[in-house]
């Protein structure tokens, strides 16, 4: 049975006070920001990816409860080093199951707003160096991001 | 009758459970909807076992029955706000629908380009978004009057925004559902009338808590909600001036607010008929009056002495705890609502962990975002009390916000880093 108390987990309190990366990414390919109006949780993911289409960095800041911010904290620890492809085919209910604690459909929401975010930096280019990876990728701006099938 | 709150939680079974950790419910969100009394609950099932059919409508002996107990809630509720006549009272959906009616009819009646609609910061997003819906639809402008450092707004500041802008209508809430301010309904009428203004009261967080005259307050339009009086979902109230009943156009066509219709057109009943287009809320209407009745025996007087009482006990409390921050004046300023917040601990997390402790707050925004803005705050949790609330309670709320400051306190805590791997 779902016990609350179990939420706050000494891993996710972990998580949540030494967080993994959380800060700036200075030379970002692509990066996007999110927020949940409900909460006033906002989380910004910047990821710099390499020509493989690899995740060589992954840095998250923000500002909300602890499951926003320590589930984007576990998040950004599981995609370093993985590909696109990876990280598009990881789903919202392995987001949740990483995350731990079972979690009421409201907060569910806290946790999966790094997911989203993750999901939407992928096709969010930054302006100017993204323009190159767009024409890489074939020039598809609206979907941003080198497109890996085309890459590889 | 002497108000013993023990005694009265009997009348409300719900309270009876216990949360999903198996502690018993300390219920104090009632700002954002309030429970029922069995008496409540019995006046909806007597309506739909007894008696229910369509009103105005049948020939027929439930339908007549119906339509007596329909009109019958009308009066008591108009006996509850005093108004001069039945006629105007007009049942709506709630606050929310109130509001939008009195935008959508008399609104684009008698604003146009230019004019303005004055509101205060404090106001719930019902109060705000169907007048900036209202500035779209035909180029008025809203202005929001501030609040001061201690959550409320001096009469100056009032009149001085009343004369720069001469709006054409002042909504404003008498008691706001964050910082628990009362705003003076009545002075502030009077001050807006002078200057040319209509006045729209919301009451959503007023009527479940005073003692309401509409012909002394002497606004032209004042609405609340039935769930925040112990009543049902899915009805409220928009008492209007009957003068501007009259002139307003009709703003939902349909069933029931015509006299007659052609294939040319339609000419419209009269109030407040005119505004209940379709099947009303005809149960809701019969427990709202029930509501209406519970509330006037237990004595509303009562209720917001008792409720002031908890307030004050809790507010002062919070104040010790380090890291709090209540929201809003002290509590001689403010009905039976505690707004806070606390140093680097999310609202939410809050929220959480008192449920663990079966205490219900609500926490967010509590629909007015421009007010969180202003005090720079995201979100805040709020501590909410009524009639059937207790001391214990608070006290088992307090104990809870306590120890949510040890749970979340840093304490030099370490991820387990992942095995280093090479990628
Ligand atoms: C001050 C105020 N106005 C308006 C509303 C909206 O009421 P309803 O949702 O019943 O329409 C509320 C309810 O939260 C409120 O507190």
């Amino acid at each position: 049975m779902a016990n609350e108390q179990d939420i706050y987990e000494e891993h996710v309190l972990d998580h949540y006070e030494d967080p993994f990366h959380r800060g700036p990414l200075d030379d970002a390919t692509h990066a996007d920001e999110g927020k949940n109006p409900l909460c006033g949780d906002v989380i910004q993911i910047a990821l710099k990816l390499d020509d493989e289409g690899r995740i060589r960095e992954a840095w998250f800041e923000g500002e909300g409860c602890v499951i926003s911010q320590a589930s984007a904290s576990m998040l950004i620890e599981k995609v370093e080093g993985k590909t696109v492809d990876e990280v598009k085919d990881f789903s919202a209910e392995e987001m949740l199951e990483l995350f731990g604690p079972k979690l009421t459909p409201n907060r569910q929401k806290c946790c999966l707003l790094s997911w989203r975010v993750l999901q939407s930096a992928l096709h969010s280019p930054i302006d100017g160096e993204a323009d190159a990876d767009a024409d890489a990728a074939g020039g598809s701006p609206r979907f941003g991001g080198p497109s890996l099938s085309e890459e590889s | 009758m002497t108000f013993d709150p023990h005694q009265l939680r009997d009348d409300f079974p719900i309270l009876r459970r216990t949360v999903a950790s198996g502690q018993p419910l300390a219920y104090l969100d009632n700002a954002a909807s309030t429970q029922r009394p069995q008496v409540v609950i019995d006046a909806m099932s007597d309506c739909y076992q007894n008696y229910y059919a369509n009103v105005h409508r049948g020939i027929h002996t439930l339908s007549e029955e119906s339509t007596a107990a329909y009109e019958a809630a009308r009066v008591t509720t108009q006996h509850f706000l005093n108004a001069r006549s039945s006629r105007e009272i007009v049942f709506t959906a709630g606050t929310t629908a109130g509001i939008n009616t009195v935008a959508r009819s008399w609104g684009h009646a008698n604003v146009g380009r230019g004019d303005v609609i004055l509101v205060t910061i404090a106001e719930h997003h019902a109060n705000i978004v169907p007048w900036h819906q209202l500035a779209e639809a035909v180029g008025c402008r809203v202005e929001f009057l501030p609040i001061n450092q201690s959550g409320t707004i001096d009469d100056s500041v009032v009149a001085q925004a009343l004369k720069t802008h001469r709006p054409k209508l002042f909504a404003f809430t008498a008691t706001s559902n964050v910082l628990g301010t009362n705003f003076p309904a009545q002075s502030w009428t009077e001050m807006a009338h002078r200057s040319g203004a209509a006045v729209l009261v919301d009451a959503a967080q007023a009527a479940p808590h005073e003692v309401i005259d509409v012909q002394q307050w002497d606004a032209d339009f004042v609405v609340f909600s039935g769930h925040k009086v112990c009543g049902p979902t899915g009805i409220g109230v928009l008492y209007a001036k009957l003068e501007h009943l009259e002139a307003m156009p009709a703003f939902l066509g349909g069933g029931g607010m015509i006299q007659t219709v052609t294939t040319e057109g339609f000419t419209a009943t009269e109030p407040p008929e005119k505004f209940e287009a379709g099947t009303p809320p005809i149960a809701e209407a019969i427990g709202l009056a029930e509501a209406l009745r519970y509330l006037q025996r237990v004595g509303l007087d009562n209720i917001r002495q008792h409720e002031n009482a908890l307030c004050q006990r809790a507010d002062q409390a919070l104040r010790q705890i380090e890291g709090v921050d209540v929201l809003g004046p002290m509590p001689d300023l403010k009905g039976g609502i505690v707004s806070f917040t606390m140093d680097r601990i999310h609202a939410h997390d809050i929220a959480q962990w008192l449920d663990t402790r079966g205490v219900a707050v609500r926490a967010g925004h509590h629909c007015a975002m421009p007010l969180h803005d202003v005090l720079g705050k995201t979100a805040s949790a709020r501590a909410s009390f009524y009639l059937y609330n207790t001391v214990e309670e608070v006290d088992r709320f307090i104990e809870a916000v306590q120890e949510v400051r040890k749970k979340f306190a840093s304490k030099g805590r370490r991820r387990r880093r992942p095995p280093v791997t090479n990628a």
